[in-house]
């Protein structure tokens, strides 16, 4: 790597994060949404801990790992939406003017995101620690939890590249946020799998990649170091960004014709 | 391959299609000598703003071919945007970084050295007015401020060559004389600059050349004094200030030159020898005892060559093309 190229993608990284944290109701939404639906989980929800099967008597250790999947969800809509505005307003037309390689325009952007998605899976371990979560895995599962969340906000955010260079509209983008939400309340996000009785319910949980992401999270808060979901997890995270980062290829193709 | 002093522009037979038909160019030729201001002008609609994309190599032609600095634009791509600027349709901003944070961001993404960047970025906050807003996201800028802040940031890279692609739409007069100042004195710097615009002033005011686009086609070419030549000499327009002596004015008039078109109240001719003929007519006026409550001297403008040429006033053909501007993005090519 140049380091030119790693000036310019540090330069985008930089007006990234500093264009997301200067959005108010940007960082609102990542914060409050998975808190609040967390608190009300854990105090609706704490029956469940009693069932036969269920893997641990504190709901709200089991039900934070869907604050990670839901501040992913929230990065996909957020990016997607200023790399919308950008196309909208005519800043993806600037930097396409500047000597930038056509894969910088897009790293500088995930860059940004992933140091985004370190950040906001750190406010939801210091969450957690808040309202009683317990994560077994300790000070090196945090780290994992940090890394993870960060992958896995990286790889929901190339998705909402791909939106944005498509429809270049961010309502467009936002309309997409109920269809990408709908597949955490499809997956073993309220209840483990094997607690899934409805036989439709389970086939689809069991089908969603999201129940693999969402567990791999768990597994660190309530197993320790459960190998096999962890390698699940972060097999589902890679792979949903290596399928979103060869869309945002494709995508650029068709929005980025500069000779 | 590019002669390297030169920063003309070249184009031959340029053409560009859209899906659907749509044809926004339609073999374009044009030249644009060194140092030149060339104003590209015509109504909404009528291919400008896909000329300069094809021309800052931000889309491919269908057809033709086009020369920027030397460099083929399909074929040299980086090396054509490594020497233009470009101030392209609206302001380019992004309102949650400020002035300075702006001009780091592009000098970064043209490769200055550090130190240059910022020393680079005063300079020419300075130079358009905006030091003291430097440090002040650009979401509060008046519009007058996002179009200097836009086009100091075209010029972080010393560009020989600079695009400006409606600059001045929707500022105030102020802000627009500001900025023609800067384009002119950018000119006498040695900066070719391809204008692109709808206001028939601005085009006069500030273009060593004109070339007048409609439908993908350019429709006329030349100096504004020439193009205004060539459709004819200025007329002279009275208003009588009794309604009933209109008639009397008129033949005073006809002696001076042949009927043209007028308020509805008053009474115009072309004048065949120019404007010297003006004294001669008010002492005409004066002999018969006429009295007058207007009385005007109109030069040919661009607008008066654009109806020569196309059939239609410029400002009515804005409006009635203003449906087609939405220029057809990258995406639907």
């Amino acid at each position: 790597m140049s380091p030119s190229l790693i000036t310019q993608v540090g330069a985008l990284a930089q007006r990234s994060v500093l264009k997301t944290l200067r959005q108010p109701f940007q960082m609102f939404p990542i914060i409050f949404f998975p808190a609040i639906l967390l608190i009300i989980n854990a105090s609706g929800l704490h029956a469940a801990t009693l069932l036969p099967g269920f893997p641990t008597h504190s709901y709200v250790s089991f039900a934070i790992a869907v604050a990670f999947i839901q501040g992913a969800m929230f990065s996909l809509i957020n990016t997607g939406t200023n790399l919308a505005e950008d196309i909208e307003t005519g800043f993806f037309n600037r930097l396409a003017l500047t000597p930038l390689r056509r894969v910088s325009l897009i790293a500088g952007l995930l860059v940004g995101v992933a140091a985004l998605g370190a950040m906001q899976s750190a406010v939801y371990i210091l969450l957690g620690v808040v309202v009683g979560a317990h994560l077994d895995a300790g000070l090196g599962g945090a780290l994992v939890v940090i890394v993870l969340g960060s992958l896995t906000a990286l790889a929901f955010s190339s998705f909402g590249c791909v939106a944005a260079l498509r429809t270049g509209s961010s309502e467009a983008v936002q309309g997409l946020f109920p269809l990408f939400f709908v597949f955490i309340f499809l997956s073993s996000s309220n209840l483990p799998r094997s607690l899934l009785k409805t036989p439709w319910f389970h086939t689809v949980a069991t089908w969603n990649p999201i129940s693999y992401l969402i567990e791999g999270f768990r597994s660190l808060y309530i197993f320790g170091w459960d190998k096999t979901a962890l390698l699940r997890g972060f097999g589902v995270a890679i792979g949903l960004l290596v399928l979103g980062l060869l869309a945002v290829q494709w995508a650029m193709r068709t929005r980025l014709q500069r000779t | 391959m590019a002669e390297k002093n030169d920063n003309g522009i070249e184009v031959e037979g340029l053409v560009r299609d859209f899906k659907g038909g749509v044809r926004a160019v339609d073999g374009i030729d044009l030249r644009v000598a060194p140092g030149e201001i060339y104003g590209f002008l015509g109504p909404n609609g009528a291919g400008k703003s896909t000329t300069s994309l094809i021309l800052t190599t931000l889309l491919p032609p269908t057809a033709g071919s086009a020369r920027v600095a030397g460099l083929d634009v399909v074929h040299h791509g980086p090396e054509v945007r490594r020497v233009i600027g470009a101030s392209l349709q609206d302001s380019a901003l992004d309102p949650f970084l400020t002035g300075s944070e702006h001009m780091r961001l592009q000098s970064s993404l043209h490769g200055l050295a550090k130190p240059q960047r910022e020393a680079r970025g005063r300079e020419l906050l300075a130079q358009v007015g905006l030091t003291e807003a430097a440090e002040r996201k650009v979401g509060g800028y008046s519009g007058g401020m996002k179009r200097r802040l836009d086009l100091a940031l075209a010029l972080v890279h010393r560009p020989r060559l600079l695009f400006l692609d409606e600059p001045t739409t929707g500022l105030d007069p102020q802000s627009r004389a500001a900025l023609w100042d800067e384009v002119r004195r950018l000119s006498v710097d040695g900066v070719t600059v391809f204008l692109t615009t709808q206001y028939l002033e601005e085009a006069d005011a500030l273009a060593n050349r004109v070339g007048i686009i409609d439908h993908g086609r350019i429709v006329a070419e030349g100096t504004p004094a020439e193009l205004k030549a060539a459709i004819g000499r200025p007329s002279v327009e009275a208003v009588p200030h009794d309604p009933g002596e209109r008639e009397r004015l008129a033949a005073v008039l006809a002696r001076f030159g042949e009927s043209a078109a007028a308020a509805s109240n008053g009474v115009a001719v072309r004048l065949p020898r120019g404007a010297g003929d003006l004294a001669e007519i008010v002492r005409a006026i004066d002999a018969e005892s006429l009295q007058v409550a207007d009385l005007r001297l109109h030069s040919p403008t661009l607008d008066d060559v654009f109806l020569a040429k196309t059939g239609r006033s410029l400002e009515g053909a804005a409006e009635d093309d203003d449906a087609d501007e939405a220029a057809p993005e990258p995406l639907s090519a």
